[in-house]
């Protein structure tokens, strides 16, 4: 996969970016569709599911965020982002036409070439859905190379579903969605509970056929690991997508290291098999 | 390097030598980096004279304990490892990563100047060097290379010195780094009681050494070097075996050492920053009054802070235990997993540096013999 900055330079080096358009998501989550200036290289330059930009506001600092998709027709790369610290902040409130720096793309993404001929289960918790969203376009742009599709997404409330006005289509795509939430709200007639539960009765699942992606909160990925183990899916075929303080995103500053991983060098998305062994360590 | 191959290329370079090379180094445009004192310990400062290279002087090292001594037969080089190391020089404790600029179209990051310095290390001992290999894997060797770090060490000219001596908390013997430079220099000396033994490691290091007061080496002379340099390997008294080490490490992470050890660090920090191997950096912003110019300055930060591993409003590492443990196990383990080395070169700064004087062989013993409850 080739990337903005090819490795074996400078990862510091960061490019002009503006924020071109905000969708608002819910309370405190906006996806921020941002075009690099100038244009990258289309040839040479592609972002794959589940990598991640740092999104520069110099004078403020860095964050980090995936990519959670491309809008090929005003050439932006969107972010889905929770406004939470000083960085998503002023990003919030400097709003549109904002200017900013991107580094990146950075990490390794959804292992999506290895999935194909497999049936794919897609779990995400709240703004996990972020990061595997441009997982969910590649499988329907690839429809007839995957069997079932599934997507099991939970969210705390029906109003905080990430990017609902885009489930029809997908559906239609040929992806089934499940949804639950913590708590219901008036209106709401569907499922309420933990996505453990969904992923627990699952059916039809043909285990030695599936790839799962997760991506959520790590106690989500935990038990969503340990039910998907328990219903017969390989640990191999399981990929989580996990976060940690990155400032370098390229290896060497060390705050993103769990065990043996960089997390933003050896991720953010990693197989089950790999790094589960650390996930059950506390305060690794 | 055998006796015998030493035999062929070595030669003897008389005390005075010193100054000449210093000189030689200046000429050619580099900064020459020695050992100094500097309050009450041995230090690597920038210097023009072999006058300020610290001549009569060894020191007692023990668990958190540093004590220069006056000796008549030490010569320049009769210490070993003190505070300081190289690592200052070729990854700095602050350095500015980038530079970013408002425009009308927005902003401008560009990348850091570089500075054009070429350091000329002098007395550079074989844990030293194998610390810079260390660092090469980190900043070099992997997907990225940190440009700062590559455009200094590109140019750095290694006189390396053979430990004749060792402190009581070397073990770089036990870890197969020293003390004997085996390689990564450009010139190696050996200090004998008048002058050096002076072996080039490379065609720079051939190329400075022609230009240097050097004499027919006698074999007797050699005899000597190697009984030195075999007195700093029986001084060693600790030792760290490094086989099964990163299983060790990996395997121990619930043992119940970790509490204890927590007792008594104080999440200091200092075993890091003295660490030659500790790569560990922050990036902060550093802006000028009106945010229209922004540097992005790196500094050696250390997994012992506490806010290292802030994330989403916590911090994952949140006790004593779970650093120190980040550190020894990241060390000695997982080292391996990313870098395919061991992170420790045996050079016993961390356990001299310690104020309270945690030794970490002493750990990993305690990690091998008593097992996981």
């Amino acid at each position: 996969m080739s990337t903005l900055i090819p490795p074996s330079q400078s990862p510091w080096l960061a490019h002009r970016a503006t924020v071109k358009e905000i969708t608002p998501e819910y309370y405190g989550v906006n996806t921020y569709h941002l075009r690099i200036e100038p244009l990258p290289d289309q040839r040479t330059y592609d972002v794959a599911p589940g990598q991640f930009n740092m999104l520069y506001l110099p004078g403020v600092g860095e964050a980090a965020i995936s990519v959670s998709g491309r809008n090929h027709d005003d050439d932006t790369w969107s972010h889905t982002v929770r406004t939470a610290g000083g960085v998503t902040r002023t990003l919030e409130q400097l709003g549109q036409g904002a200017p900013l720096a991107v580094r990146g793309p950075f990490g390794r993404g959804w292992p999506m070439e290895a999935a194909v001929g497999r049936d794919l289960v897609f779990v995400a918790g709240g703004i996990g859905l972020a990061p595997l969203r441009p997982a969910v376009a590649w499988a329907l742009a690839h429809r007839s190379q995957f069997g079932r599709i599934t997507l099991i997404y939970g969210a705390r409330l029906p109003g905080a579903l990430l990017y609902a006005r885009e489930y029809d289509a997908w559906q239609q795509q040929g992806l089934q969605l499940q949804s639950t939430v913590d708590r219901a709200e008036s209106g709401w007639l569907g499922n309420v509970g933990v996505v453990t539960l969904l992923v627990d009765r699952l059916r039809p699942l043909n285990p030695q056929q599936t790839t799962l992606f997760a991506c959520g909160p790590e106690i989500m990925m935990r038990f969503v690991a340990n039910s998907a183990l328990a219903r017969g899916i390989p640990a191999e075929r399981l990929w989580l997508s996990l976060e940690r303080n990155m400032q370098c995103a390229a290896g060497f500053c060390g705050h993103c290291q769990l065990g043996p991983a960089f997390v933003c060098r050896d991720g953010p998305v990693m197989r089950h098999d790999y790094i589960a062994p650390y996930l059950e360590v506390e305060a690794l | 390097m055998s006796t015998n191959a030493a035999h062929e290329t070595a030669q003897f370079m008389p005390h005075t030598g010193l100054q000449r090379l210093i000189d030689v180094l200046c000429v050619r445009g580099y900064n020459v980096v020695a050992p100094k004192l500097s309050q009450g310990a041995v230090v690597y400062e920038p210097t023009t004279s072999a006058a300020t290279i610290p001549f009569g002087w060894i020191e007692a090292q023990e668990p958190g304990k540093y004590r220069l001594i006056e000796d008549g037969e030490a010569g320049y080089f009769g210490y070993t490892v003190g505070p300081h190391s190289w690592k200052q020089f070729l990854f700095p404790p602050r350095a500015v990563v980038s530079t970013s600029v408002r425009t009308e179209d927005g902003w401008n990051v560009s990348p850091p100047a570089d500075d054009g310095v070429s350091y000329a290390f002098l007395g550079v001992r074989a844990c030293e060097i194998a610390a810079i290999e260390v660092q090469d894997r980190v900043f070099l060797q992997q997907a990225y290379v940190d440009p700062i770090y590559a455009a200094r060490r590109e140019r750095v000219f290694i006189v390396a010195v053979n430990c004749t001596r060792a402190a009581s908390t070397c073990f770089c013997n036990s870890m197969r780094t020293g003390p004997r430079c085996q390689r990564g220099f450009d010139l190696a000396l050996t200090e004998l009681p008048d002058g050096f033994v002076l072996e080039a490691g490379s065609d720079r290091g051939r190329e400075i050494a022609r230009q240097l007061p050097l004499q027919m080496i006698a074999d007797a002379q050699l005899v000597t070097a190697e009984q030195l340099r075999q007195r700093a390997v029986d001084q060693q008294t600790r030792s760290l075996p490094v086989d099964g080490l990163h299983d060790l490490m990996l395997r121990q992470l619930q043992h119940p050492r970790w509490n204890e050890v927590a007792e008594r660090c104080l999440s200091c920090t200092n075993c890091t920053q003295v660490c030659p191997t500790c790569f560990c950096s922050s990036v902060q912003e550093v802006t000028d009054l009106d945010a229209a110019h922004v540097d992005r300055v790196r500094t050696w930060d250390s997994c012992f802070n506490f806010d290292f591993s802030y994330m989403n409003g916590g911090v994952v590492r949140n006790t004593i235990r779970s650093r120190y443990r980040q550190w020894l196990t990241h060390k000695l383990g997982t080292w391996f997993d990313q870098f395919d080395t061991c992170g420790c070169v045996g050079c016993g700064r961390c356990i001299t540096w310690c104020p309270v004087g945690i030794d970490l062989t002493e750990e990993v013993a305690a990690l091998r013999s008593e097992s996981t409850p």
